[in-house]
C-alpha cells in the first residue's frame, strides 16, 4: 500500500546546521498492515512521516500510495489518500469552527469543492451516529466550536475526520504525546477499534515501548534516518521493552539509549 | 445640534457604504486571518472605474459590474504575489496597492479626479437624491439609506450562502487552521487567492457606490480604507459582539460599525467643531486603542494571575 523507495532529506543543506534527516530510507507497508514506528529524538521518525504527507519534498527516492507515485504532488492532492492525526491536538482541527463543519470538511477529502451546501440533514445524522464510537458524548454538542473541546476530545475528533473517508493510508505521528495518561489510553482504545473495524493501514508514531508492542502487527525503529529493526508477526507478539532496549543498542552501535525512548 | 441632525442621513449613507468596504476586509481579515492592505488602492481603483465607465456611456449597473471586476483583479494581483513569490500578505497588499495609484490615474486619463455631472447621468445613489427625496421630488427608494441598504443586504445574503456552501467552508477553515485545511485535501493558497479575489471585488463595489455618491472620484480616495474598514469591523464586534454570534449577523454588525463610526465623526465635527483635518489622527489612534484592548487584557490576565501564584 505504501512503498518508500530509497529517500533521502536533508535540512539546511550546505549549512554548519546541516541534518541528514533521511538517509536512503526504504519502506514497504502491505494493505492493512498496522506498523508502530519507535526511535529517539532526531532519528527521522517525524521527517518519514512529513515526506509521506507532503508537508516537505524529497532529495531523492521515491514515494508510492497504492502504487501512485506521489512524490511530487503537493500535500491537498495527497491527502486524497491520506488520514492524519498531529502530536499537537491543536493542528488537526479548525478550533473557530463547529464539530459538525469540522467533520463535513474531512467527509469531502478529496473530493472537488463545490457550491453546494457545506453540511446536509443527513450528513448531521450521519455525524451522530459514528461521535458515538468516541464514546465521549459530542454526538450531542454536534454545533459546538471545537475550541471548546479537550486536548483528548479533540484528538479523538481528528483521528474521526482522517478515517471518515477511509484513507488508503493513516498517519498518527505521535498523536497521544500531549495528552495525559488516562486520555492517550483511550485515544488508542479509540485508534484500535477504528483501525480494525476498516482494516487500515496505518502508521503509527510513538515514544511509548509498551505501546509500540501493544498495538499493530508490525514494530520498526529508525535510528539515524534509516531504519535497524523491522520485527513482526509471532516475533513482534513476543517482543519486550527489554529485547527491544537490546535491539537499539545493537543497531545504533552503542550503549547509550536515548532517555526518551526509555521513559516514553 | 442642529447641523448635526440635519447632517445624519448623509453620515448614515456614507457609513453603509463604507460598510460595504468594510464587509469585504473583514473576509480577509477575520474570515482568512490574512491582513489585506490592497484595499487602499482596490476602492479608488472601483470608483475610477465606476466613473469614467459612465461617463463613458455605460449604464451604471454595468459600470459597477465593471468596477467589481476590476477590484477583483487587484486581489487576484495580491494573492499572485503572496502565494506564488512568497511575499508576506501585507507586503502584497502594499506593493499593489502602490502599483494602483499609477493605474487609477491612467482608468482616470492621467488626470487626479473627474465629476460626473448629476443631470446627466442616471446614477444609483448620489447626495443630490438625498435632496431631492427630503424635498418630495424623488421616490423614497432612491433616497441613498435606502439603495445602499439594499445593497448591503444582498451583499450579506450572497456572501451567507456562499460560506455555507463547500468552497465556502473550505475558505473558512484555511482561514482557521491551515493545517488541517491541507491535511483535509484544501487547495489553501488557491483559497486565500479566492477571498482575496472576493473581498476585493467587494472593496471597488463600495469605492464604485461613494464615487457615484460623491458625484466624483480622487485619486486620494480610498486612503486610510483599511483603518476605516478596521475601525467599522472592531466598533461592530464590540458593540454587538454578545448578541450577533450567526454570520450574516455579524456581517450586518459590520456595516453598523461602519455607520456608527460615521455618526461619530460627523458629530465630531459639527458639535465638537474639530478641523476635519484631524479627523485620520483621531481614527488611527481609536483602532489603535481598540486593537490594544485585547492584548492589555491578556497582559492583565497574566499578571493578575502570578499574583495568585505567589499568594
Amino acid at each position: 500500500m505504501l512503498k518508500i523507495e530509497n529517500v533521502f532529506k536533508t535540512f539546511n543543506a550546505g549549512t554548519v546546521n546541516e541534518k541528514k534527516a533521511l538517509q536512503g530510507l526504504n519502506l514497504h507497508l502491505k494493505p492493512g498492515e498496522f506498523v508502530t514506528v519507535i526511535g529517539g529524538n532526531g532519528a527521522g521518525k517525524s521527517t518519514m512521516l512529513n515526506c509521506v504527507a507532503g508537508v516537505f519534498g524529497v532529495e531523492a527516492g521515491r514515494i508510492l500510495i497504492d502504487d501512485v507515485d506521489v512524490t511530487h504532488l503537493p500535500e491537498y492532492k495527497r491527502a486524497k489518500y491520506i488520514g492524519r492525526v498531529f502530536q499537537d491536538p491543536m493542528m488537526g482541527t479548525a478550533a473557530t469552527m463547529q464539530i459538525e463543519e469540522n467533520l463535513a470538511l474531512a467527509a469531502r477529502r478529496g473530493k472537488p469543492r463545490t457550491l453546494r451546501p457545506g453540511i446536509t440533514k443527513e450528513e448531521r445524522e450521519q455525524y451522530r451516529e459514528q461521535l458515538k464510537i468516541l464514546g465521549l458524548g459530542l454526538e450531542n454538542r454536534l454545533t459546538a466550536k471545537v475550541g471548546l473541546l479537550s486536548g483528548g476530545q479533540r484528538q479523538a475528533l481528528t483521528l474521526l475526520m482522517a478515517t471518515l473517508q477511509k484513507p488508503k493510508l493513516l498517519l498518527l505521528d505521535e498523536h497521544t504525546a500531549a495528552l495525559d495518561p488516562k486520555t492517550a489510553a483511550k485515544v488508542l482504545e479509540a485508534t484500535q477499534r477504528i483501525v480494525s473495524k476498516d482494516n487500515l493501514t496505518t502508521m503509527m508514531i510513538t515514544h511509548n515501548m509498551r505501546d509500540a508492542i501493544a498495538y499493530g502487527d508490525r514494530l520498526v525503529m529508525m535510528y539515524d534516518g534509516h531504519i535497524v529493526v523491522d520485527v513482526s508477526g509471532e516475533e513482534k507478539k513476543q517482543l519486550t521493552v527489554e529485547q527491544l532496549l537490546n535491539l537499539f543498542s545493537r543497531a545504533s552501535g552503542s550503549d547509550e539509549v536515548d532517555d526518551k525512548l526509555v521513559l516514553g | 445640534m442642529t447641523s448635526f441632525i440635519n447632517a445624519l442621513p448623509g453620515a448614515i449613507s456614507q457609513g453603509m457604504i463604507w460598510g460595504i468596504m468594510a464587509i469585504g476586509l473583514y473576509i480577509t481579515y477575520r474570515v482568512l486571518e490574512v491582513s489585506d492592505l490592497t484595499v487602499d488602492g482596490s476602492f479608488c481603483t472601483g470608483g475610477c472605474v465606476c466613473v469614467t465607465m459612465i461617463v463613458g456611456g455605460c449604464n451604471v449597473w454595468v459600470a459597477m459590474l465593471g468596477a467589481i471586476l476590476a477590484g477583483m483583479v487587484t486581489g487576484l494581483v495580491t494573492g499572485f504575489f503572496h502565494t506564488k513569490c512568497g511575499i508576506p500578505a501585507i507586503l502584497a497588499g502594499i506593493l499593489t496597492q502602490l502599483g494602483l495609484w499609477s493605474v487609477n490615474l491612467a482608468i482616470l486619463g492621467m488626470k487626479a479626479n473627474q465629476a460626473i455631472n448629476i443631470n446627466n447621468y442616471k446614477l444609483l445613489v448620489s447626495l443630490r437624491y438625498l435632496q431631492d427625496v427630503s424635498k418630495g421630488t424623488r421616490p423614497f427608494y432612491n433616497h441613498p439609506i435606502f439603495a445602499v441598504g439594499m445593497v448591503t443586504v444582498v451583499v450579506i445574503a450572497i456572501l451567507y450562502w456562499f460560506f455555507g456552501t463547500e468552497l465556502g467552508a473550505s475558505i473558512r477553515a484555511t482561514g482557521a487552521n491551515q493545517n488541517m485545511a491541507r491535511a483535509q485535501g484544501i487547495n489553501t493558497s488557491r483559497n486565500i487567492v479566492f477571498g482575496l479575489v472576493l473581498a476585493n471585488g467587494l472593496v471597488a463595489l463600495a469605492g464604485a457606490l461613494l464615487s457615484q455618491y460623491n458625484s466624483f472620484v480622487e485619486i486620494n480616495m480610498g486612503r486610510g480604507a483599511i483603518v476605516i474598514g478596521l475601525a467599522s469591523i472592531i466598533i461592530g464586534e464590540s458593540v454587538f459582539g454578545n448578541l450577533f454570534r450567526n454570520f450574516a449577523l455579524k456581517l450586518l454588525s459590520v456595516s453598523f460599525g461602519s455607520i456608527i463610526y460615521y455618526i461619530v465623526i460627523q458629530f465630531v465635527i459639527s458639535v465638537l467643531k474639530i478641523d476635519s483635518n484631524y479627523l485620520k489622527l483621531l481614527s488611527a489612534v481609536i483602532v489603535a486603542i481598540f486593537l490594544s484592548i485585547p492584548y492589555w487584557k491578556q497582559n492583565l490576565r497574566v499578571k493578575t494571575g502570578k499574583e495568585k501564584n505567589h499568594a
